[in-house]
């Protein structure tokens, strides 16, 4: 019983690519394959950026932006040569571009931009020119979404804990897209006149749903609202441009998009970051510092407290290079266009093998319109630890739970979901493979729709 | 090491035949316990009588081995002593966070043993212990509101 599935274009050759990733060549338990799904949390890294990290600890390691030794002067080069490109992938400047040790971090520092700019305004405290932006008043609110990771959620519900300002949300329909039309929980349900920022992700870490980020920016630009957009799952899976999104901070992790672990970033139109009060604080990100009080640097400087992660700047310099110039196997589309090309074959591919499955239901757009590569899913009768153990049994590497992802699977009325993510080295092998251990699941639990094997 | 070793028939067995589930009345204390990583949860009601334990009763959800745990729990647990069964709880735990390295008693663990494969798969460990966390929990609660009366 197969249905005819359409002719998959745009793939790349995931062979060639997958040669590129030490660690896909390892087996995992049982000396399986290894079949890794789980791109969405971390992705693996290719041999060039492992290379430029060792390269940099090599031949140039030193603290940049410190002294002035020849080392000193190669390390700050690499480092900033690593935003110069960061900051060409998203269009953006490269003084608009900070460094952060995640985007965790990233959402984080303009949460804090919040209160810390509230504390300083009600003790009098000096405040850059322009910080009244950022000075929030008990009833002012701030609107996410109900599919939010819990880093663009939890850091808005502390700055309304230390404001008095009022947490909102956008609601999510049956679907799994944004329920912007809803009386109570939809776009002008929820914003108003009170509205100073609307936080959201770009695209669903569990459902795999786009947002339509640039609808909702000129919403909440209409009502003076800044726009801080959760872009984690959607810069490392297609091409972003900032010029045109229409958000006003964006953050992203270095880990999940070919790149080493302890770097992110955030990105902010500059007027913005440069109106902001600093985040952390200590060395590199003052201007002059006496006993009686200090003056801070320009931004990205401002944002960039202590010797920074110059080795892993450098290393996700080196992912963005190998991102650019990732090419489809037919050679049509270069860069971010084929990769996101290529997701979109294999997730229109995991969707029709997954739907032929009696007994397990995507949670999450089932069409691929403006939908990633995240496909969470449920197995009747099988509870999602359930599902991963038994796929791991078989080296395939998914994700189990919430997914940091808790109030969204609320809404859902389930507790926890398995999730496959897919990347540029995974092929329909890889689905297959999912697609064969998730009916060993059902037999090994003895659940409608499995089959031996 | 294969997944029939962490699946023991016993635990499948429990799971899908889950034996004390359900909450009931009466109950000296009721906790709530979860597994923030993976969102189990579990509600634990506890009576005593003196110093013995005279239920333990369930209601939750979460994978077959947190399910299956709470089931043995109750099977192993209700109509001993607080003494007895807080042995049994050290011997469980001592047991799941081993590694694969403690050689589990039977004499004092009973249906639990069947757990031990468990113990080597470290992600897994939080979910076998849900029950038992909470259990205790409930049980130091319960003792520790019975103490004004006990004292002269």
């Amino acid at each position: 019983m197969t249905t005819m599935h359409a002719p998959l274009t745009g793939l790349l050759d995931v062979e060639r690519v997958a040669a590129d990733f030490p660690i896909l060549s390892r087996t995992v338990r049982n000396g399986n394959r290894l079949v890794y799904l789980d791109s969405g949390a971390t992705s693996q890294k290719p041999v060039s950026v492992l290379d430029a990290e060792r390269e940099f600890y090599t031949r140039h390691n030193a603290a940049v932006h410190r002294g002035a030794h020849l080392l000193a002067e190669e390390a700050t080069d690499a480092y900033e040569g690593a935003r110069e490109r960061i900051a060409a992938l998203i269009g953006a400047h490269t003084r608009e571009l900070v460094f952060t040790k995640n985007a965790t971090e990233a959402i984080n520092l303009v949460a804090y931009s919040f209160s810390n700019a509230t504390a300083k305004a009600q003790h009098g405290r000096p405040l850059p020119e322009g910080a009244e932006r950022f000075i929030l008043k008990p009833g002012d609110e701030i609107v996410v979404t109900e599919m939010e990771h819990h880093a663009n959620l939890v850091p808005w519900q502390e700055v309304c804990d230390k404001t008095g300002a009022v947490l909102r949300w956008i609601g999510v329909d049956d679907d799994g897209r944004l329920d912007l039309d809803d009386p109570v929980h939809g776009l002008d349900a929820v914003l108003g006149e009170r509205t100073r920022v609307v936080a959201l992700t770009h695209q669903s870490n569990v459902l795999g749903t786009v947002t339509p980020a640039r609808r909702i920016a000129a919403a909440a630009h209409a009502v003076g609202a800044l726009v801080v957009l959760d872009a984690c799952q959607s810069v490392p899976h297609m091409p972003v441009d900032v010029t045109t999104l229409g958000a006003d901070f964006l953050a992203f992790s270095g880990h999940k998009m070919l790149g080493p672990s302890g770097i992110g970033v955030l990105w902010g139109r500059y007027e913005l970051l440069d109106s902001m009060p600093p985040f952390l604080s200590g060395g590199s990100m003052i201007e002059v510092v006496r006993m009686e009080g200090s003056t801070f640097a320009p931004p990205p400087q401002r944002f960039e407290a202590g010797v920074p992660m110059a080795a892993q700047a450098v290393g996700l310099g080196a992912a963005v290079d190998y991102l650019n110039a990732i090419t489809s196997a037919d050679g049509a589309l270069t860069g971010l266009d084929a990769v996101a090309a290529h997701e979109h074959a294999l997730t229109v591919y995991a969707l029709e093998a997954l739907a032929d499955l009696p007994g397990v239901r995507v949670v999450g757009p089932v069409d691929s319109e403006s939908r990633g590569s995240a496909v969470s899913f449920l197995v009747d009768g099988v509870h999602a630890h359930d599902v991963g153990q038994v796929l791991d049994d078989r080296g395939v590497e998914v994700r189990v739970g919430h997914h940091c992802a808790w109030p969204l699977h609320r809404r859902f009325g389930v507790a926890a979901t398995t999730r496959a993510t897919f990347y540029v080295y995974n092929g329909t092998r890889d689905v297959d493979d999912l697609v064969a251990a998730v009916r060993h699941a059902q037999a090994f639990f003895g659940v409608a729709g499995g089959a031996a094997s | 090491m294969n997944l029939e070793s962490l699946y023991q028939e016993i635990i499948l067995d429990h799971y899908k035949h889950p034996r004390g589930r359900g909450l009931r009345d009466p109950y000296a204390v009721e906790v709530h316990h979860v597994n923030p990583t993976c969102g189990d949860e579990l509600t634990v009601r506890v009576e005593l009588d003196g110093d013995t334990v005279t239920d333990v009763s369930y209601d939750g959800q979460g994978c077959s081995i947190s399910q299956a745990s709470a089931s043995v729990l109750f099977e192993q647990l209700v109509g001993h002593s607080i003494t007895e069964d807080l042995a049994v709880t050290d011997e469980f735990v001592a047991l799941m966070q081993g590694r694969g390295q403690v050689e589990p008693d039977e004499e004092v663990l009973g249906d639990a043993v069947a757990f031990a494969g468990v113990a080597k798969y470290p992600a897994r460990v939080k979910c076998a212990l849900l029950a038992w966390m909470a259990w205790k929990d409930a049980v130091s609660q319960a003792v520790a509101s019975q103490t004004p009366e006990v004292a002269p």
